[in-house]
């Protein structure tokens, strides 16, 4: 495996798999009902000491 | 029996120490493991006099294991002391030469001592003991593995006595923030992949559906300076019982690595893991939640998918290909957003209780680490632009701004992590002093405003002197001429270096004391309790 092979790799699939999973990420966070489930995430600091 | 196979380890290791001493092939490397057997011959003899033949207690599945994470407090204070000791010191030699002690304290070997100092031994303690104090308290669960966590808390304190002695005695790779030899590297691997089996068990174990965001950021930290550490360090030994090896790369791709690695230091170790501490320690401090749990979502996969390419713009007009540093400054800038959405994500989580800023001063360490956060964030996108960096680099200018971040938000957050965890550590009711703390606080803050402002100014005039042309294209300055131009600032930058170390003195002592189990008598500070009283 080349320099040349691997670099086409990256700048084409590679950086269209990574793009994609970064946008699924975001809106995986940013989904309809994800609010209370986060919120209810956020409170896990106090459950516990 | 307690101790028993440790006491055959450890003097098996002592005794191959005994015959690196005896057969290394030059002489730091001798000197390096005579320090190595007497190190580890003292803790077998340690160990032999606290030797029990009685069974051991039975442990308490249920309950968190915190000795590891008291000894790594007490661990982050101690080093940070000396670390920011170093510092003053090197401050104090480029000012005043004459202070240049030769061979084994020079400027050349005391800087890494300093830089390894205060990043990995009291950031590292530091990001380590809260780390295991967190993940158990966000998973409900006991750290896993038994006796895990004191390999990885003694392991690691061993690599930083071999990095320390080693950079004394001259054995370095000469690879920034990544000094220490072949040998050395590798047990830190091995320490390394011990601490990730640790928090990711941990982890795997919990008994809370959801991993808390504090433990993404702590992962992501621990996975990515392993695998920074392992390809960084690839080198080949010129002989096994040698302290000199050759990296596996050469020329500008040997620099990109390093920078590759070096950047990525400052955006995992510095900022990813010290983040955690930031989602898991303003809250519990200020009692709030985070402001936005989404946000802080979303600026953990941000971060983690830019900075990772940030490492090029150290490389500026070299060697490296012209899209290389065009890449790595286009994501120094994009990393502007994440940046911030992680700072107003911290501060907004004092919304509504704001008056806590001026009442709680272990709050107002966590706001100002955080506004430095930020300020040092906005800084680094802007010297990372090549017309920029045309000016600043190699001068004052990036040591100011390394140390608006590691003084401000780095050492900040520790020491209001710190404040916040020890006297739970010790059940103890309250901090010793809370006098002290606010103490610490404005003598680190103004530390931190002498050292930054003196920087800039002479960091500035450095990269103005040396691009100076006359009219006839000549230089107008010859280096030494810079150099003696910028010895006030040196001596204000130490002025302020040694006010954060007193504010780290204080530190030091209040948190000795309170480990005592002592409360300083003192007037409660001004705004803690109501002016009014309730009618009677």
């Amino acid at each position: 495996m080349g320099y040349n092979l691997m670099r086409e790799f990256a700048d084409s699939w590679g950086l269209l798999a990574m793009a994609l999973f970064f946008v699924g990420c975001i809106a995986f966070a940013l989904r309809p009902g994800g609010r209370t489930r986060a919120d209810q995430t956020a409170q896990i600091p106090f459950k516990d000491d | 029996m307690r101790f028993a196979t440790e006491i055959v380890v450890f003097s098996v290791f002592a005794f191959a120490a005994l015959v690196g001493a005896g057969l290394g092939v030059d002489a730091p490397f001798r000197q390096h493991m005579w320090v190595l057997f007497f190190v580890l011959a003292g803790f077998t003899a340690i160990l032999l006099r606290n030797i029990e033949f009685k069974p051991a207690a039975p442990i308490d599945p249920s309950a968190y294991m915190d000795g590891p994470i008291r000894y790594g407090a007490i661990a982050t204070v101690f080093w940070g002391v000396v670390g920011m000791l170093v510092g003053v010191v090197i401050a104090l030699q480029l000012a005043y030469p004459d202070l240049n002690i030769q061979p084994w304290f020079n400027f050349g070997r005391l800087r890494p001592l300093h830089t390894s100092g205060v990043v990995f031994a009291f950031g590292g303690n530091a990001l380590i003991c809260t780390s295991l104090y967190v993940v158990q308290r966000t998973c409900r669960a006991r750290l896993f593995g038994g006796k895990l966590a004191w390999f990885v808390f003694w392991g690691y304190q061993l690599f930083i006595v071999m990095a320390a002695t080693g950079y004394l005695l001259g054995v370095t790779e000469g690879r920034e923030y990544a000094e220490p030899e072949w040998y050395v590297d590798i047990w830190l691997t091995i320490v390394w992949v011990a601490y990730l089996i640790l928090f990711l068990g941990t982890i795997l174990k919990r008994r809370e559906p959801h991993i808390y965001v504090a433990n993404w950021f702590y992962l992501s930290f621990i996975v990515t300076i392993a695998m920074l550490h392992v390809i960084d360090n690839l080198t080949m030994p010129a002989s096994l019982l040698g302290s000199k090896s050759y990296s596996a790369f050469s020329g500008v791709q040997d620099a990109l690595t390093q920078w590759w690695y070096g950047h990525n230091a400052v955006g995992f170790f510095l900022t990813a893991g010290f983040l955690g501490m930031m989602y898991y320690f303003v809250p519990k401090q200020a009692n709030r939640p985070v402001y936005s749990y989404r946000l802080s979502i979303i600026h953990f996969w941000a971060l983690i998918f830019l900075y990772i390419w940030a490492g090029p713009h150290h490389l500026h007009y070299t060697a490296l290909p012209d899209w290389a540093q065009t890449l790595g400054m286009a994501f120094s800038i994009m990393l502007w957003m994440p940046s911030w959405g992680g700072m107003i994500n911290g501060l907004m989580t004092l919304s509504g209780a704001w008056d806590k800023i001026r009442t709680d001063p272990i709050i107002r360490m966590m706001v100002a680490a955080i506004a430095f956060y930020g300020m040092s964030t906005f800084e680094g996108p802007i010297m990372s632009i090549r017309t920029v960096n045309s000016l600043s680099h190699y001068t004052d200018w990036t040591i100011g701004h390394v140390h608006s971040g590691a003084l401000g938000w780095v050492g900040m957050i520790s020491f209001g992590a710190l404040y916040y965890m020890v006297p739970k550590l010790w059940n103890r009711e309250r901090l010793y002093s809370l006098r002290f703390v606010t103490w610490h606080f404005w003598l680190a803050t103004l530390g931190i405003v002498v050292y930054a402002a003196a920087m800039w100014v002479s960091g500035v005039m450095q990269g103005l002197m040396w691009r100076e042309y006359n009219d006839q294209g000549f230089l107008v300055y010859s280096f030494a001429e810079s150099v003696a131009a910028m010895h006030p600032y040196y001596v204000m930058r130490a002025a302020g270096g040694t006010m954060y170390l007193a504010g780290m003195l204080i530190m030091a002592w209040n948190i000795t004391m309170t480990i005592l189990g002592r409360q300083r008598e003192e007037q409660p500070l001004p705004g803690s309790v109501s002016a009014f009283q309730p009618a009677e």
